[in-house]
């Protein structure tokens, strides 16, 4: 494991030499061992009947609310509405100083300036940039998008693949946008969607993480949200097996986001045990491991008032979004 | 020999306009009033308790919404849907109390015409209960009836349908919806009922009906903070009502004791049950003058 000169930030040169041609990096990404899809799933479906005990369960709720991106990408966001996220997402629960405050805020680009001046430096603002959600601009337009969210503030950039051309097999070009985007992000974290749903199958979810990764992805990320099925357990478990060979193989930590589709406090403790029990206690961090989500914060809030208080609680004590 | 197989039913919960076991997999054994075995029932947990509070909630909202001719409606089809199948609930009823198939039959048919009587009075609570009210000022002012929201109940022990008509009817026909307890010995008339409901436009999760011990479901329920009000008039023992009146308080629930002695169910039932699930909103509405 010499990672000496890196083409690109973090990428050992050993692995950023199989991008300089279409052909070899198709070699390297259609080299990698097929998804047992059967396998993944029941590997999947098996740890989400993980019995998980109370005591341990108070500690996985508190991680969950470290870990959420609280998100709203919506066309009708408001100022305001991205204000009342961004209170939200530093105090979760105002009846109780104890809960931990989120990862993150994501929102669109043009919103990242008013959610940083509401957040300060106290928590990370993700933006989403190239032309979310569907990624069909042009490379310049994606480019300046990035730009300007990192202007208005983002430290954290959610870049969207171009499918059509991942479908059609032109890797070296996604890679290329991956790379200049990265670039453009500066000192920004870079998260990379594959949106999974339009992936098709699971042996190209695997070529994506790899991809993203070899670009110098920071993070990679499943979905996002506006495609159903969003994040699924045995998609994300392909990520996170991804992430793991790549440390193996590396030395570099890249972190995971399932977003979209997991509103249940059960739902993120199963991730949870997924992470643990595919990459390692190391990934149980806000920042190798987060949930794109904007409904499950209030029922990890609800589970931690049944927690506590020793009642269901409803959604009566919760704040609307 | 050409012997049919004896096909038997299993008696499940009715949760969110489905049919669901109970989540802990328990069931018990259900006899007739004389002992011998009639079928198993689904023994609820708490657990499901929480799950038909959800569903109870999140039908809640529609169903209020609903204009109250068409609550109305929906609560005559339910007659006219168990008028239907009468043969059924008169068998289950004379099996599961150990009457008469006349006294069963009866039975039945005042549990129709409940659901008669409160249809009617579907569209005709706001005028009885609510009111303009006469003010000193340049203001119109008026107060109508809304719903509590989830009421949770527990349905009379012996008297297993009508009794468990004449607790749920007043609660829903205003716009709640409820998490009904019936029964603990005689469950299976209700499970019928709930067939009924399934197939009588009743929007799923308007009535939820849990199978099992209220002693075991009974203090979730009434702690639960999204549960707004408790009938407790099934509860016979009174350590246990005056435990769910302590854990209901915590929480904020209105709740409706236990009668001190048991009604009679075949009387008329008044407009009292009814009343006591639903608040009164008074509006203030500025007049141009």
């Amino acid at each position: 494991m010499t990672a000496t000169e890196a083409r690109i930030d973090g990428v050992p040169a050993r692995m950023s030499e199989v991008a300089e041609s279409d052909a070899r990096l198709r070699r390297l990404l259609h080299g990698l061992p097929g998804v047992d899809q059967v396998g993944a799933e029941a590997r999947a479906a098996m740890l989400a009947t993980r019995s998980v005990k109370a005591a341990s369960k108070e500690q996985a709720l508190d991680l969950a609310i470290s870990m959420v991106d609280l998100t709203t990408l919506e066309g009708m966001d408001t100022p305001g509405k991205v204000r009342a996220l961004c209170s939200k997402g530093l105090r979760p629960d105002p009846t109780d100083p104890t809960v931990p405050a989120v990862a993150a805020i994501c929102v669109y680009g043009d919103m990242a300036a008013l959610a940083r001046e509401a957040v300060g430096d106290r928590l990370h603002v993700a933006a989403v940039a190239t032309a979310f959600p569907s990624g069909r601009a042009s490379l310049a337009v994606k480019l300046q998008d990035t730009a300007d969210a990192v202007a208005n503030g983002a430290d954290e950039i959610d870049m969207v693949i171009d499918r059509g051309a991942f479908l059609a097999g032109r890797y070296l070009e996604v890679f290329e946008e991956i790379v200049a985007v990265k670039q453009a992000c500066g000192a920004a974290h870079l998260k990379v969607i594959f949106e999974t749903g339009e992936l098709r199958t699971y042996d190209n979810v695997r070529r994506a993480s790899w991809l993203a990764m070899l670009a110098g992805a920071d993070f990679i990320k499943t979905s996002t949200g506006k495609v159903s099925p969003a994040a699924t357990p045995p998609v994300t478990l392909v990520l996170l097996e991804a992430v793991r060979d790549w440390f193996r193989e590396t030395g570099v930590r890249v972190g995971v986001k399932p977003a979209g589709g997991i509103r249940t406090a059960k739902d993120a403790i199963r991730y949870l045990v997924m992470v643990k029990e595919t990459c390692g206690d190391a990934w149980l961090t806000p920042d190798l491991f987060r949930f794109g989500a904007s409904s499950l914060l209030n029922d990890l809030l609800l589970q931690r008032q049944r927690m506590l208080t020793g009642h269901y609680s409803g959604p009566d004590y919760v704040t609307m979004d | 020999m050409d012997a049919r197989l004896e096909v038997r039913k299993t008696y499940k919960l009715f949760v969110g306009g489905a049919f669901p076991r109970s989540e802990s997999g328990r069931t018990y054994a259900v006899t007739d009033a004389k002992g011998k075995f009639l079928a198993n029932a689904s023994l609820a947990s708490r657990k499901d308790a929480r799950d038909a509070v959800r569903a109870a909630r999140s039908a809640q909202g529609a169903w209020w919404g609903a204009t109250a001719y068409n609550r109305g409606q929906v609560l005559y089809r339910i007659a006219e849907v168990m008028e239907g199948r009468r043969a059924q609930f008169e068998e289950e009823v004379a099996r599961a109390e150990g009457i008469s198939a006349r006294r069963a039959a009866s039975q039945v048919d005042l549990s129709i015409d409940r659901w008669v009587w409160y249809a009617g009075w579907s569209d005709k609570i706001a005028q009885v209960l609510g009111s303009s009210n006469p003010v000193a000022g340049p203001y119109f002012t008026f107060s109508v009836p809304e719903p509590t929201g989830v009421v949770a109940a527990i349905a009379p022990e012996r008297s297993s349908l009508l009794g468990l008509v004449s607790v749920v009817a007043p609660i829903i026909v205003s716009g709640n919806a409820c998490i009904v307890i019936p029964s603990l010995s005689r469950p299976l008339p209700a499970i019928a009922l709930a067939e009924v409901l399934a197939t009588s436009d009743l929007p799923g999760g308007v009535v939820n009906i849990l199978t099992g011990r209220a002693a075991e479901m009974g203090p979730w329920l009434a702690s639960h903070a999204d549960v707004n009000a408790l009938d407790l008039t099934g509860v016979d023992d009174d350590g246990l009502a005056t435990e769910m009146e302590f854990a209901a308080a915590e929480t904020i629930t209105r709740v409706l004791v236990p009668p001190r002695k048991a009604p009679d169910w075949a009387e008329q039932p008044g407009l009292d049950r009814l009343r006591f699930f639903v608040e009164t909103t008074t509006v203030w509405h500025p007049i141009g003058v």
